[in-house]
């Protein structure tokens, strides 16, 4: 086979490498699996640079190989050099301890350690899988620790027999002749002997935990959503069924659950927790306009906010009567819908309410029309904003409300 | 993969010259019912349900528009813009959307749409507002104007970590930008926003033809970390 080097992605024990390389040299696969276990075992250098192939040389059937997305992984860089410190710190310990192969390996261990935590972290989706399987099938880290009794017995063997190896190198350790590194050698038995009989329960009990956990973190989601769920959409939805013969209310029904639903979604806001006491800001304000607007007059309001602020005394009064402007358009407009636009300037906030209704003549009110002009009016004179209210016959109605902000200015 | 509709005609322009229209949106109920609302008015020329699929219909059907829903598997609607915008510049893009997430909102615009509508607009203003774009004008209603002024508003040299080459051509509102934004957030329709500020309905659509142009350009990031502050409250 010829083409481009390229990584098995059918007949591979751990990357592919081996196979890739046998396909493109000629050779047989064992005999290039041969190769790299040789000289990784005389000087680590066939792991190093095994671990290298896995990540330039692109897997069969793809283009991008795992170094060009390691690259962009910062995470991974990370990881990668936490490792190397680790490797580093016990390959020199090691060595400090008289173990002088140690310093001779490092090289190799230290580089092909840290590709291994791109290749973990950058693979793509489809060789994860198949990565994850084989560190399934892997004896000590993966899932089927199961407890065949031979097994088990002959490691309980092993790890009681470096335990006492170990046991006894500490004694002879207390032996004035006898070097340093005997006692630390002796510990490190000891510890290797613990690692043999726990360390596949302790594994088992850490994955358990993790898994545990995110298991319970997911159902707990999922309980949370379905009562949310439950209590808003699902309400609305057979609300919506029972009134299918009026439009008006499908329509008020379908806007209200669609405001909830996004407030929910996007602002993070539960559903049905907007009380008059936790209104502290305008774009609040105007939420709990439009919410009320529309479930009362069945007309829909659009709302559109610019900027935010804390409400103040002046603004509760300014929202106060851009309320009954919203109000009044829904009641006498006869238009199916009413804007309202709301935007905070460091000096002041204005209310615009408009609606494409029949409108009327601004200077010929009558009766309770008039009263509500008044009545708005007279809650922006007295903090100190402005109405202004423009209307035409068969052209709608527009009903600008500015207050100044002196909370800014002070 | 999935899509259907008519095969391409042999002339771009349909023979009563009618807009030429795609549909690209992952809800089946919604594409019949768009379809439907725009009725005889425009062409409808094919949809597609999923963002490869709309990629390979619009590259060969090449209509005049293509009505892009902004949420979908594996990209949304900025996938499908950002694939066929630098082959076949001349085909427009209005985004419709139910979220009206300043992030997602931007994010399309960004890409190059024309413009943008929330999915309960009615058959009519769509059809209008399918109209507008076809002709290379902008189509802003009034949330994604009260969007544009937001993050609009700060001024840029004095925000944190502002640009630092700050381009007042491409970064800032002209005044009379501001004024039309205002006014189409006030729910003014084009013809009214003209008949307020006495201006023709053309230069309308120039001024807001201008900001749609600043939102694609403008480097300040501002408008990025704007429109995802926002998400978070």
């Amino acid at each position: 086979m010829r083409g481009p080097l390229r990584r098995s992605a059918t007949g591979s024990v751990v990357g592919g490498v081996a196979e890739g390389l046998s396909a493109r040299l000629g050779l047989d696969a064992n005999l290039v699996r041969g190769a790299f276990v040789l000289l990784s075992l005389g000087g680590g250098s066939g792991f190093a640079l095994y671990v290298v192939a896995w990540l330039v040389v692109p897997r069969a059937g793809t283009q991008v190989p795992i170094a060009r997305r390691a690259l962009a992984d910062r995470r991974a860089l990370g990881l990668a050099l936490a490792l190397t410190t680790v490797l580093a710190a016990v390959l020199l310990t090691l060595d400090a301890l008289g173990l002088s192969g140690a310093a001779n390996v490092a090289w190799p261990v230290v580089l092909g350690g840290a590709g291994l935590v791109f290749v973990w972290r950058d693979a793509d989706e489809e060789e994860k899988a198949s990565l994850r399987e084989l560190v399934g099938q892997a004896p000590l880290l993966g899932a089927p620790v199961r407890h065949r009794r031979g097994t088990t017995v002959a490691r309980v063997v092993v790890g009681a027999v470096l335990v006492a190896v170990g046991l006894g190198g500490l004694v002879a350790a207390r032996h004035p002749s006898a070097a340093t590194f005997v006692g630390v050698l002796g510990a490190g038995v000891v510890a290797v002997g613990f690692l043999v009989v726990f360390g596949p329960w302790w594994l088992r009990v850490a994955r358990d935990l993790a898994f545990e956990r995110r298991e319970r973190v997911r159902t707990e989601e999922r309980a949370t959503m379905a009562a949310t769920v439950h209590d808003s959409v699902l309400q609305t939805l057979a609300l919506i069924q029972r009134a299918a013969a009026d439009p008006r209310e499908v329509t008020r029904l379908a806007r209200a659950q669609e405001r909830e639903l996004r407030a929910w979604l996007f602002e993070g806001r539960p559903p049905g927790s907007f009380d008059e006491a936790d209104i502290t800001s305008v774009s609040q304000a105007v939420a709990v306009i439009e919410r009320d607007v529309e479930a009362d007059h069945h007309v829909a309001v659009d709302a559109v906010v610019v900027g935010d602020c804390p409400l103040s005394d002046d603004l509760r009064a300014l929202l106060g009567a851009g309320r009954e402007a919203t109000v009044n358009a829904a009641k006498w407009s006869g238009a199916p819908s009413v804007a309202l636009f709301v935007e905070v300037e460091p000096a002041r906030v204005s209310v615009f309410v408009r609606d494409r209704g029949r409108g009327f003549d601004p200077d010929r009110l009558e009766g309770e029309h008039r009263g509500i002009a008044e009545s708005v009016r007279a809650r922006m004179g007295r903090h100190g904003g402005s109405a202004v209210i423009r209307s035409q016959p068969g052209r709608g109605t527009e009903v600008a409300l500015v207050m100044p902000r002196t909370e800014a200015r002070g | 993969m999935s899509g259907n509709g008519a095969p391409a005609p042999r002339d771009r322009r349909g023979p009563a010259s009618k807009v030429r229209v795609f549909l690209v949106d992952d809800h089946r109920l919604f594409r019949a019912g768009v379809r439907a609302e725009l009725g005889d008015a425009v062409e409808v020329v094919g949809d597609a349900d999923e963002v490869a699929a709309a990629i390979e219909l619009i590259g060969e059907r090449l209509p005049d528009v293509v009505l892009l829903d902004v949420h979908m598997p594996d990209g949304g609607g900025q996938a499908v813009i950002e694939a066929v915008l630098p082959a076949h510049p001349e085909v427009r893009f209005l985004a419709l959307s139910v979220s009206d997430a300043a992030e997602d909102v931007i994010g399309v615009i960004r890409a190059g749409a024309r413009g943008y509508v929330t999915k309960t607009i009615s058959g009519r203003d769509l059809t209008e507002a399918v109209v507008r774009v076809a002709e290379g004008d902008a189509v802003f209603s009034p949330r994604l104007a009260g969007f544009v002024l937001d993050a609009f508003a700060a001024d840029p040299t004095m925000a944190r970590g502002s640009v630092p080459r700050f381009d007042p051509e491409l970064d800032q509102l002209t005044p009379r930008e501001r004024e039309v934004l205002r006014l189409i957030a006030r729910g003014y329709a084009y013809k009214e926003v003209a008949r307020e500020l006495s201006i023709s309905v053309k230069t309308v659509e120039t001024h807001v033809s201008a900001v749609l142009r600043k939102l694609q350009l403008s480097s300040r990031h501002q408008l990025t970390r704007w429109a995802s502050e926002r998400r978070l409250w």
